[in-house]
This record gives C-alpha cells, structure tokens and sequence, in this order.
C-alpha cells in the first residue's frame, strides 16, 4: 500500500478557465439548430401581424397546395393538445385558455395562427406567405396604465377591465409611518419592458417514435425536467416515454424559464406525421413573441423623519402582464414587494401590484426578475429622500442600514435575511472610489459648469431560490455523483447551466472533495433520460442550491469511500482520513481514491453493511433563500450640449458568500452589469397604440455593445451565507440589480443643480437634452 | 427571416455583368443592406449580379491628382488604406464610423453610396470632399457631383442597368483640415447627424470651407449656407459656432425613436461645430 501522499493544492476559490469553452469557441458545441435527423421536416409560423384582431376566416389551400409542402395546422386542429401553463398562482388570478395557436381572435403583434410543415425550411417559409387570412383589426391597447382607465378596449373581452389580479402586502403598520411621518416623498417611477434578446434564439426538434409511443425534445431551455413534465402533460404522453434535452443553451435570461406554445406544437406535428420537425425562431419572432422583462410603473411613498430615518415605504405596482399568462408571469412582481425594504431595517410597508392585460407578448422573469424593479425603487427613492432632506446618500443609507448583529433578519416585508454587514461593503467601496474626494472634484467641476454626478446604490437581492414552499414547483436541488472503477468521476446536476460554468465550478468542488485531478471531472446536465431530475437555472441558485446537492453527494462518496479504503487497509472505519486523494490510516498506509473506486466495483472486499459501486444521489432542500447584497458606485459626466452621458468609473463591491471561481464570477458581475446599464441607458420594448412592436429589430433595440462599456472595477466582502454548505450566495443577477440604480441616482446627481429629481428609463441622450433644455428654460423664467 | 427565392449570378467580368443588368437584375455587392431587406421579404428581386468579385472594381489608386475608390472597395479597405490615409483621411476616417467591423468587411463603398441611405456616413464626407461618382452601364460611363447624384432618400441618379463603378476624391493638399464627427444611433449605429468638415485657412481667415451632413432630413447635403458664412471670415470660435447654428437651416428635420426633429436639428449643429473644430485643428 501506498504510503506517499502528496498534498494537493484546493481548486475551489481559483480563477480556473472554463471547460465549457474550448467546444464553443471552436464552433463545435451542438445547438437546437445543429440536431439533424433523418427525414427530419421544418416548420414555420404564421404570426398575427396585428395587435388585436378577429380572425374571420383562414385558408391554408394555397400554402397546403405547394410542392414540398407536407402539413398545415391551424387552431381548429390544435384542441387537443393543453394550452400554455402557467405556474404561478395568486387569490383570484384570471387566467386566460392561451392555446398553441390562436382560435378566433389573435391578442398581439407575433401570436402564432398556424403552422406549415415542409421538406425544408425556405419552403416552410414560403407556404406561410400563402396563408390567406381575413383579419378583422380591433382596437389594441398595451399602455397598462390606460388599459386600466374606464372605456379602454378589453383584452379578453370576457374581463373589461384589463386586470388580472390585485395583491396586497402589508408588514407593519404604514399608516401610523404617515401619521409619524415628518417627511413624505413620492415618486412614479417606470421600468421599462426590455425584450431579454439570448444570442441563440428558441428552437425546438420533436421526434415521436409511434412503435414506442416515445417522444424526444430538443429545446432550449433553462428548466428541461419541468419542461418535460409539463409538455407531456400537454401532449398526454407518459412522462417517463419523453425525453427532453437541452442541448447547448445559448443564453436565457430568465427567457428559457418557460415553456412556450412551439415546444408542444412541435410535438403534436411530429405526432401527426410521424416525423421529426424542427423549428427554430428567427431573431424577429424573438423580439415579437418570446417573454419580455419589466413593464412596471410604480407609485412610491417614502416616509421618514427629518433626521433621516425611514419609517416605511408604500408601492402601488402596475404590473403590464401582457396579453397572456407564461409560466410565471403573475409572481415577479410579488418578487419586487418582497424585496421593497432593500437593505433598510423600516418596519412598515404598504404594497398593491395590480396585474393588467395589455395587447402585447406576456412578460415574465428577466434577469433579476422583479428584484431590479424594487431596488430601483428602493434606491431611487432613498436618494430622493436624501435630497429633500439635504442629506448625503451616503449618511441615510448608514443610518437606516440594517446593523451587521441583527442577523439573521426579519425584514419589513416578512423575509429573513441571512447574513450581512451593509456599512462594510458601503465603506469598503467608499474607499476604493476616494468618496471625498469625488466630492471635492464634483463641487470643482460644478463650478466650472460641468455637469458630474456620483451615484450610489447599495442593493439586495434574493437568490437561491429557494425554499420549496415559496417557489410554484420546487425549489430544491439534485445532484448525483458518479465515480468510474477507474477513479473517473461523472457529476449529474439537476441545474441546467447555460453560460454560468457550472461544468467548470462542479468540477473545482468534486475534485477538491475527492481528491481527484479536475481533468478527471465531467459535469453532465440537461437531458432528462441521463439526470435525475431537477429543477433547473434561475435566480441564481446553480451554486447555492445545485451546488449543495453536490457537496452532499460528494460527502456520501467520502463516507463509502473512507469505509471501502478501511477494509481494504484493514483498520477499523474511524481510523482513517480521507484527503489529497488517499485513504490514510493512523499507521500511514494509505490506498489511493482510484483504487477504492476499482474495488468497489470489483465487488471482492465488501465493508460490513455496505454494497458496491460509488454512486451517491442527493436532494437538497434549502431552508432559506440567500441574500447577496453590495455596494455599486457609478461616476457619471453629462455633456450638457448633446445630453450624451459618459460613465467615468463603474465600481461594484459585491458580497455573494464564498467564491468558487472568480473568473465565472468577473463574468456574471460583467454581464449582469452590462444588462443593467442596457437598461439604464437605452434598451426600451415600445409598442406603439395600435400594438406594433416599433423596437422589434436590433435596428432599433439598442443592446449595449463592447464598445458602449465601461471598465468595471470589481472588489468583494464576504459574508457566507449560513444557509447552504458551501457558504455561497448567488451572483448571476448582482450586476443587473445593482447598476440601474446606481446609473440612474449618478445622472441625477449630475443634473441636480439644475433641478432634476428623477429621470425614468432610459436615460437617452435625447431625453437629458430635453430636460437639460426645459430645466434651463426654467431658470431663465424664474 | 428567409429571402423568397432568386436566381444569383456572379459574373466574371463587368462586362458581362452591365449585359445581364440591363435585363433588369439587381446588384449585389457586399449585401450589408440589401441582403437584411431581402430576408424580412422587403425586396424581393427575381434576379441578382454579383459585382462584389469583379476585380475590374477593386482598386484604390492615385490618377493626375485625384484618388480613385473602385466600387467594391470594402469600408475596411478604405479605412485602412495607406494611401487615402495619408492623402484623403476624411474618406478614411469616416469609413472607420460606418456600422462595426464585420460590416466593415463586406460592405462597400459602391453599395453604400449607390443605397443612399439618408443616415449612412460616406455621404457627408463625399459632399465636403466635392467627390465625384462615376456611373457606368452598357451604354457607357458618365461621371456625377455628389450634389447631383444624391437625389432624395434611397434615391440617386442612377438608371436602370447603370451601377456606380468609382469613388473619385481629391488629393487634399497638406494645408487642408478636415475631420467627420458622428452621433450614433446606439442600436443601428448609424448616424443621428454626421458632419463632414474640410477646410483651409490663411491669414487667419478661412479660404475653403466645405461642410457635409448626413442623418439630419431624408437626404444627406452640403451645406452651403455654412461655409459662405465662413469663407473669407475670422478664424474664431464665434464665427464657428454662428455658422454651424446654419446647417439645419431650410432642412426639414427627420423625427424618429431615437431622435426628435427639434433634438436632430440641434445635434445638426453642435456636430457640425465639432467637426469645423477639429478640422480646424488639423489644418496647417
């Protein structure tokens, strides 16, 4: 037995690059698009180009009667097939029937009507321009705002008043927070509707084999057992005959996080013609049907004595659903109530979200997911609270924060946050940033006439998600830990990561547990006749929940492994250790991790109670959310002649538990925060009054560019989170959530000296010439 | 996001290409905006030529003075050419704006300025360089100032069966400063306004002054009213801006997303300031 054991340096905390990469950056990661089967069909759909419209008649001869052309559906052969799911459930939610393909009426610009099925794909593209549909146009309405006033047209006209739901939240008592009030401040403020716009567009191959009553999806998805759970519901399959995969996902966002009308329809063509089919969305459906983000406007009280102290914040929440109901369209913004305290220690709030019907694509979780909108909120108006009262943002943030003893802590809203030390992460970006000194250049810059702003937002956010109970369909995690006879070691996770790493940072945590080089890992994910089932990748939880799930896994391994290594140096089971790779006996004899694995399948030396193999599959059920938090400051200078803002410096102090590969961290926090000063700065979905999309192209959608970023100085607290094992807290919506505001509370300050008090998104260059223009008229006047 | 079908041809020389042309095809070159209108089945052509591969178009050279610009010379070729670097920057400088690098690849500067789009770069700097656009078709070749090839938006003076076979700009001497300033579009990256600038000074006064627009109405100019405010005046910052506050003037503004009339029309003439600025700057 081997008795040389050297000690191997620890994976998880490294920048090690990605494994992922070296496929997807040679061209050779496989897509939806990339599977091809035999006498695979494609199809094509035909979309509403209105935003309401009654559908009199269609007639599809046209289409059916060109060569090449194998199929045409229509909604009158859909009925069959379950309508769209949507999971989320609140007290008296309307739900409207949103069939695979529309019936009578179509409810906005990209609806799907129908399907044509050709031998390829150009062909499937011209038999939809032969559809000859007689619409009957009707009166759209997609501002939420008026789709609430008395007399707008009605969505559903089975629900005239446009509104799908009223929650209320209250926490404390706000009415006695006004009554004690010394100060109230109110503002509306606007979080526009963004179209999530992932690099690798929706697509879907469906492939039923009749002889087995067995189908497989490809899809690209970030929740592939949920989704085969819900499409073999729609489809009346076994759940255990389909198989979904999700192959390489080329982004989500939160957009995957659904299951849409083409992944059954897909499934009931291939049914039909027993064939497979593939459909893959053009960039223009993108933007027209797949979920878009935000679409809030929010009306938010503020009240606070004149020292600074918040006593409570009250929201009215217009919530622009869109026409339909998606998987969770109706809870994100019951995610934003949630989080309306931020980081503050007030013990009251008021909120109503009102859900309303527009004639536009359903929204539904994006990036952050109902979490920007609240700290925008939040931090917006603790900055306008800091300026009625001439407070620094920074001293009321200090003075409201709450205490780093009062962990873990119950918050106005009913959450309880698991660890913290606001003030530190605040001072520590303070510093970095020279405060003071920006102080000192910003009063020299005003008064040379130039407009410079410093903006500070210090968010918190949710991730993690989360415990079963508070999720609409679980919100544990699996994982299963495979080792080989030869010591190789598979990693099943239950998580569909698309762009996280998780291949890379599982791949840190097993080899570290087990000892075993990182090269000796595979992460397997995504195909649900490979991976126990799971959940999926949202809310930043891959790490938090997934990889929990894993270090227990991983610590069965240890313990079947310790066990096999005893009997085979023939010590008791408490006499050995099991480190760098070896099992190690107090007498120095040690066996390798290999060699365990290779007799534990060879089956020869059994420990007492035990069994072959090494294979261990754990759940994980999280007690509690996990609650990152930090401190992003922006320094901003508005050109005053052209409204063009330039970000001087970008800083984000983030504290999201322990860190296992900095390297994917930077990544998140570099992605996430170019998302959120999309936002910030130009990304608006604007449909016009008659429900065309006008925004619908990358003509005029502006998502940033490289070229468009400021460099991001990143620095990190850390306070693990006592909720999990691996002490993590989440990162991949930390970006999105802490820049909004930032940017925004940085160009108001810029425009402060001329009055400014808030500016909604985005905050064109167009828009600040505007209001630099009427504020100076105003000073001309007075 | 498919093209209906088309028939492609590509032609191994121009003749031949001017022959299947004046049967009505279309040209392609490097499609950077044709092909994306074909794909949402905006235009549709039956039939499309190929001219992007003709090396009877593909030149840069220096002819008696003047610069020669091959039609299907890329924007890539022009913003990195030594030669119009050194001896016509404008042109090179203002290639260096147009789209991002891989439309810098593909796209040319016979498509760009044959498409005539009214927010597209070249245009402004071929109005200030007083280039020349020489049309050819199997009838022969005819050669057009840029005040009477651009006509009116996507509209030129090209007939049927004619294509732009060259680009002709000046040497400009040493002493002349000239400089294109952009204000993008953040998604499409076009121009909201783009100001060309060229100008000479002596004495302290300006002797040539040149100055084109783009982005600002439905056709890009040359914007005459601004450069005989200046020619013969002061070299100041004061004259720069009075004239510069000229160049909207009797345009009809274009108001769209991402910029109202009133805000084009202003950015018409702090752009044209920064740009008279900077050329300044950079004459002798």
């Amino acid at each position: 037995m081997s008795t040389t054991v050297t000690k191997l340096e620890k994976l998880v905390g490294k920048r090690i690059k990605r494994k992922e990469d070296p496929r997807l950056i040679t061209g050779t990661a496989t897509y939806v698009e990339d599977v091809k089967l035999p006498d695979m069909y494609h199809a094509a759909i035909l979309r509403s180009p209105h935003g309401a419209a009654n559908i009199k008649s269609i007639d599809i001869s046209k289409a059916q009667a060109l060569p090449g052309v194998v199929a045409v559906y229509t909604g009158a052969d859909i009925l069959g097939v379950g309508s769209v799911v949507c999971a989320a459930d609140l007290p008296g939610l309307r739900r409207p029937v949103h069939h695979i393909l529309a019936q009578d009426r179509t409810y906005f610009v990209g609806h799907a009507v129908a399907v044509v099925v050709a031998k390829d794909r150009y062909i499937a593209a011209d038999g939809v321009d032969l559809i000859e549909v007689d619409w009957e146009p009707t009166q759209a309405v997609t501002d939420p705002e008026k789709a609430l006033a008395a007399g707008a047209p009605a969505v559903h006209p089975e629900w005239p008043d446009n509104t799908a739901f009223v929650h209320n939240q209250e926490g404390g008592d706000m009415a006695q927070a006004f009554a004690d009030a010394e100060v109230v401040v109110r503002q509306r403020i606007v979080s526009q509707r963004l179209i999530p716009n992932a690099m690798e567009t929706r697509g879907v191959v469906a492939d039923w084999k009749q002889a087995d009553k067995s189908m497989t999806i490809w899809t690209s998805t970030q929740i592939p057992h949920l989704a085969r759970s819900i499409l073999a519901g729609q489809l009346g399959l076994d759940e255990n005959r389909v198989r979904l995969i999700a192959p390489e996902v080329g982004g989500g966002f939160g957009s995957k996080l659904n299951v849409y009308p083409e992944e059954a329809l897909m499934g009931f063509v291939s049914m039909k013609l027993h064939k497979p089919v593939k459909w893959i969305e053009s960039r223009r459906e993108n933007f027209q049907t797949t979920i878009h983000g935000r679409g809030h406007v929010d009306y938010l009280e503020i009240a606070a004595m004149r020292d600074g102290t918040i006593l409570g914040l009250k929201l009215k929440l217009i919530q622009d659903l869109g026409s339909y109901l998606q998987l969770l369209t109706p809870a994100i913004p019951t995610l934003s109530v949630l989080m309306m305290p931020g980081l503050y220690k007030f013990r009251n709030i008021s909120a109503q979200v009102i859900g309303v019907f527009t004639n536009a694509v359903p929204t539904d979780a994006y990036r952050g997911a109902g979490r920007p909108e609240a700290t925008h909120g939040i931090e917006r108006m603790v900055d306008m609270l800091a300026a009625e009262l001439g407070m620094d943002p920074v001293e009321i943030r200090l003075k409201n924060f709450a205490g780093k003893d009062d962990f873990p802590f119950l918050t106005a809203a009913g959450l309880t946050y698991d660890s913290g030390d606001y003030a530190a992460t605040l001072d520590k970006a303070l510093e970095m940033i020279d405060y003071k000194g920006l102080r000192a250049q910003q009063a020299q810059a005003r008064a040379e006439g130039r407009l410079m702003g410093i903006g500070i937002s210090t968010y918190g956010e949710l991730c993690g998600f989360g415990p079963s109970p508070a999720t609409p369909a679980g919100g544990w995690e699996s994982a299963t830990v495979k080792v080989e006879p030869s010591g190789k070691v598979t990693v099943m996770t239950g998580c569909s990561p698309h762009g996280q790493g998780q291949e890379t940072a599982f791949a840190q945590i097993a080899a570290d547990e087990l000892g075993v080089p990182m090269d000796d890992v595979i992460v397997l994910h995504g195909d649900t006749s490979i991976v126990q089932y799971g959940i999926g990748t949202f809310g930043s939880r891959n790490t938090a929940v997934g990889g929990a799930a894993l270090h227990y896994a991983l610590q069965d391994i240890r313990d079947k492994a310790k066990r096999f290594g005893a009997k085979m140096l023939g010590v008791e089971d408490g006499d050995v250790v099991l480190a760098d790779g070896h099992c190690t006996a107090s007498n120095g004899t040690s066996v390798t991790f290999q060699q365990i694995a290779a007799a534990a399948y060879r089956g020869i030396v059994i420990p007492t109670g035990s069994e072959p193999g090494l294979v261990a599959t754990r759940f994980w059920e999280p007690s509690n959310f996990a609650y990152p938090y930090g401190a992003h400051i922006i320094v901003s200078e508005v050109d005053a002649e052209t409204g063009q803002i330039e970000i001087k410096r970008y800083l984000a102090v983030d504290d999201i538990g322990n860190i296992i590969n900095p390297l994917l961290v930077d990544g998140q926090l570099h992605g996430g925060v170019a998302q959120g000063l999309g936002q910030a700065l130009w990304e608006h979905g604007i449909y016009d009054d008659n429900g065309q999309l006008v925004s619908g192209t990358f003509m005029d959608y502006a998502m940033p560019r490289a070229r468009m970023m400021p460099w991001v100085e990143s620095a990190h607290t850390v306070t693990p989170s006592p909720v999990n094992p691996l002490g993590a807290k989440g990162v991949g919506e930390a970006g999105t959530i802490g820049s909004t505001p930032a940017m925004v509370n940085s160009v108001v300050d810029a425009l402060a000296p001329l009055g400014v008090r808030h500016i909604d998104m985005p905050m064109t260059a167009g828009k600040i010439w505007k209001l630099i223009q009427d504020s100076s008229i105003q000073e001309k006047k007075a | 996001m498919i093209a209906n079908s088309f028939e492609y041809s590509a032609p191994g020389s121009l003749k031949e290409a001017l022959a299947l042309l004046a049967e009505g095809a279309k040209p392609l070159a490097g499609g950077m905006s044709l092909i994306p209108m074909m794909k949402l089945r905006l235009a549709n052509p039956e039939h499309l030529v190929d001219i992007g591969r003709l090396p009877e178009l593909n030149y840069i050279r220096e002819e008696n003075g003047e610069l020669h610009i091959g039609a299907g010379v890329t924007h890539f070729e022009v913003e990195s050419s030594p030669l119009l670097l050194g001896k016509c920057p404008l042109i090179a400088e203002t290639a260096a704006h147009i789209g991002d690098i891989q439309v810098r690849n593909r796209g040319t500067i016979g498509g760009s300025v044959a498409h005539a789009d009214p927010s597209a770069d070249y245009p402004a700097a071929l109005h200030a360089l007083d280039a020349k656009i020489v049309l050819v078709s199997g009838e022969g070749t005819r050669t057009l100032s840029t005040e009477e090839f651009f006509l009116d938006t996507f509209t030129t003076a090209l007939e049927p069966g004619e294509i732009v076979s060259e680009v002709i700009v000046p040497v400009d001497a040493g002493l002349t400063g000239t400089s294109y300033q952009k204000f993008l579009q953040p998604a499409s990256g076009f121009a909201i306004v783009g100001a060309a600038a060229r100008v000479r000074q002596e004495g302290g006064k300006f002797t040539l002054v040149r100055v084109g627009m783009t982005g600002l109405s439905g056709n890009a100019y040359r914007a005459r009213n601004v450069e005989d405010a200046l020619v013969g005046k002061e070299v100041t910052d004061a004259n720069i801006q009075a004239a510069a506050a000229l160049v909207a003037d009797g345009q009809d503004a274009s108001s769209d997303l991402h910029a109202t009339a009133e805000y084009r029309a202003h950015l018409a003439g702090a752009y044209t300031a920064r740009a008279l600025r900077a050329a300044l700057a950079r004459s002798a």
